[in-house]
């Protein structure tokens, strides 16, 4: 086990490595990376000098040296619109895409892994139905138009929730959201849901047909029984996975949702200084959810590792 | 296909052994009646068809020109509205342009972006997939490495970065989807040449004296086919979401181009007054996803003789 996590450990620095390197090539895709920073109508002075506090005129290796140098300790340079540190600027805005992110992901879990397993143990029945058509929507509806069409129905003409913005109200001095994260994370977390159907439906029916299940029905296990201690403890093995993928896809995947509902979040920061051509400040926050999200696999192999006693000979 | 072609041995993987002495007639029979056996397939091709009919002829389809301003009739809800007109169906958008007629032009720039980036993505990833698992060696671990590095990027974040940098253009856009999808199919391809490889059937023929390209064009590719169909129609589902998502944002093809996700992006600023002009792009983007996602779950089950054998 423990030669299991170094191994992905290891992988996963290499991985941050890799990561660095294609967002430091990203800004210089176009050659000339202080022109896209400057508005249309910049002066060519304008462009100069924003080579030279970014050091854009510096040769492309020294550039990424400094460029490593920075991101060891945490350093990103500033942020062109906001004048502040780029890393300060992500760490104020990530407990609002973790919320986010934590929610819909407990939306899905509840809906989709309940609809899933009902699906997978009554195959071709009305409840399977269920299953397959939840999956086949969150594939289906995409989760941009699903959050407009949210805001026009619950907010717009019911009022049940507000159309946008992030209320919260602090108790033991975190601040906790309100009803106003409900419409954001529904919307959010649909594709989720279907993954989470999908494969819990598909897990179940592969692990109903196990030799070890007949074994249990034959020596007189109530059905049950059967299905708890058996039937989900080794579907678990495969959704944990998805679970932790789906996870990372939640907390990067959260750009349009952020967007649409004003949600102060990582992902409208994206998407605000993709506007402001503030390529600093997107290019640190593309490295730091890559980092995240790298994270985040390590995590499921290591559980993934402990769930299944398999995995440890490997 | 002629009678030769159909002659070798499962060229597509559809036919059995008796089956396939029939040539083309009998095929096009075979597919007809397991669409008819599987109506979710037969559904999901229809939709696929009827889209692309509408990209295909959209001159003659749209009642009217989608891009003919009229701010006297702007803004009109759809015929079904108290105050809509039989004239425009789906209403008009905020410079009175037709949403009908726009929603089915816009399924030209859908259909392209998701035609040519998985026509891209699909055959460059078939060969470094092929080199990868048929060489082998530090050659197959240096590009697994870097397509598990591709793979484990947030997805949307660094499109989003791209096409931030790159600019507004089809051509863009059809370029980075069919780049940054690239990592996928060399996974699925590599993957399959290993399953082929312990099978065995591939050191047979090498042992038999068969050459690199005679493996390669009639035994490997043959087998192919299947997987990367199938996982072609979902990616190709996934950029046309993909890019009506850039759309949305304002970072897909230019404004001036009738496309779902810039009539959705359009549709956001009026949502509070005028939500169908937002609702019905959105709804054939659901429509078009659907299509291609009943189509490709028929035919992972049709393309893979294995899940088919099972099935009787």
């Amino acid at each position: 086990m423990k030669r299991y996590i170094i191994s992905r450990l290891l992988q996963a620095i290499a991985l941050i490595i890799g990561v660095l390197f294609i967002v430091f090539i990203m800004l210089h895709l176009t050659g000339d990376p202080a022109s896209l920073m400057v508005s249309r109508n910049a002066s060519p002075e304008d462009i100069e000098k924003i080579r030279h506090e970014f050091g854009f005129d510096k040769p492309l290796i020294v550039q990424f040296a400094n460029f490593l140098k920075g991101a060891f300790i945490g350093d990103f340079g500033m942020s062109l619109r906001y004048r502040q540190p780029a890393m300060k600027l992500i760490i104020e805005r990530l407990p609002a895409t973790i919320q986010l992110a934590t929610v819909a992901l407990l939306f899905s879990l509840i809906i989709g892994i309940p609809i899933g397993l009902l699906g997978g143990s009554n195959p071709n029945t009305g409840l399977d139905l269920v299953a397959r058509t939840t999956g086949l929507i969150g594939q289906t509806i995409p989760s941009f138009w699903l959050a407009l069409m949210l805001i026009v129905v619950f907010a717009v003409k019911l009022h049940w929730f507000p159309a946008f913005g992030r209320e919260t109200v602090r108790i033991l001095g975190i601040n906790f959201p309100t009803k106003s994260i409900v419409l954001p994370a529904f919307a959010l977390s649909l594709f989720t849901t279907g993954q989470l159907a999908r494969f819990t439906r598909s897990a179940v029916l592969e692990i109903k047909n196990e030799d070890y299940i007949r074994t249990a029905y034959s020596k007189g296990l109530p059905r049950r029984i059967i299905y708890v201690r058996h039937i989900l403890k080794n579907a678990a093995i495969p959704i944990i996975s998805i679970v932790g993928v789906q996870f990372s896809y939640l907390l990067s995947g959260s750009i349009y949702i952020e967007t649409i509902f004003s949600w102060p979040g990582l992902g409208q920061l994206l998407a605000e200084s993709v506007f402001n051509r503030d390529f600093g400040l997107v290019q640190a926050t593309a490295f730091f959810t890559s980092v995240v999200v790298v994270v985040l696999h390590l995590l499921t192999d290591i559980a993934y590792g402990l769930a299944d006693p398999r995995i440890k000979y490997r | 296909m002629d009678d030769k072609k159909a002659n070798n041995k499962n060229v597509t993987g559809l036919m059995i052994d008796e089956e396939k002495k029939k040539g083309l007639f009998y095929f096009l029979y075979y597919v007809g009646r397991l669409l008819w056996k599987d109506k979710t397939g037969l559904v999901g091709l229809l939709i696929f068809l009827s889209v692309i009919i509408s990209a295909v002829f959209s001159p003659y389809l749209a009642p009217y020109d989608p891009l003919k301003q009229n701010l006297k009739i702007s803004k009109t809800p759809p015929a079904w509205y108290k105050n809509g007109s039989i004239h425009h169906i789906f209403g008009t958008d905020d410079l009175g342009r037709d949403i009908f007629s726009r929603i089915i032009y816009g399924s030209r720039v859908s259909l392209t972006v998701g035609f040519f980036g998985v026509l891209i993505a699909s055959s460059l990833g078939m060969i470094i997939g092929l080199v990868s698992g048929y060489v082998g060696g530090k050659l197959d671990s240096v590009i697994m490495g870097v397509v598990n590095l591709i793979l484990a990027l947030p997805y949307l974040v660094f499109v989003v970065f791209i096409a931030a940098i790159l600019g507004r253009s089809l051509l863009n856009v059809i370029l980075i989807f069919g780049f940054t999808d690239i990592p996928i199919f060399v996974r699925v391809t590599r993957g399959e040449v290993m399953k082929m490889r312990e099978e065995g059937f591939i050191e047979a023929a090498q042992s038999v004296g068969a050459t690199t390209s005679r493996i390669l064009f009639k035994h490997i590719i043959p087998n192919l086919i299947g997987p990367i169909v199938t996982l072609a129609t979902f990616e190709m589902s996934a950029m046309i979401f993909y890019e009506s998502g850039l759309g949305f944002l304002g970072l897909s093809v230019p404004p001036s181009v009738p496309s779902w996700g810039n009539m959705l992006s359009v549709g956001r600023q009026y949502l509070t007054i005028y939500p169908w002009i937002a609702a019905y792009p959105g709804l054939a983007i659901v429509y078009t996803g659907l299509g291609i996602n009943l189509l490709g779950d028929w035919l992972r089950d049709v393309l893979d003789p294995r899940l088919r054998r099972a099935k009787k």
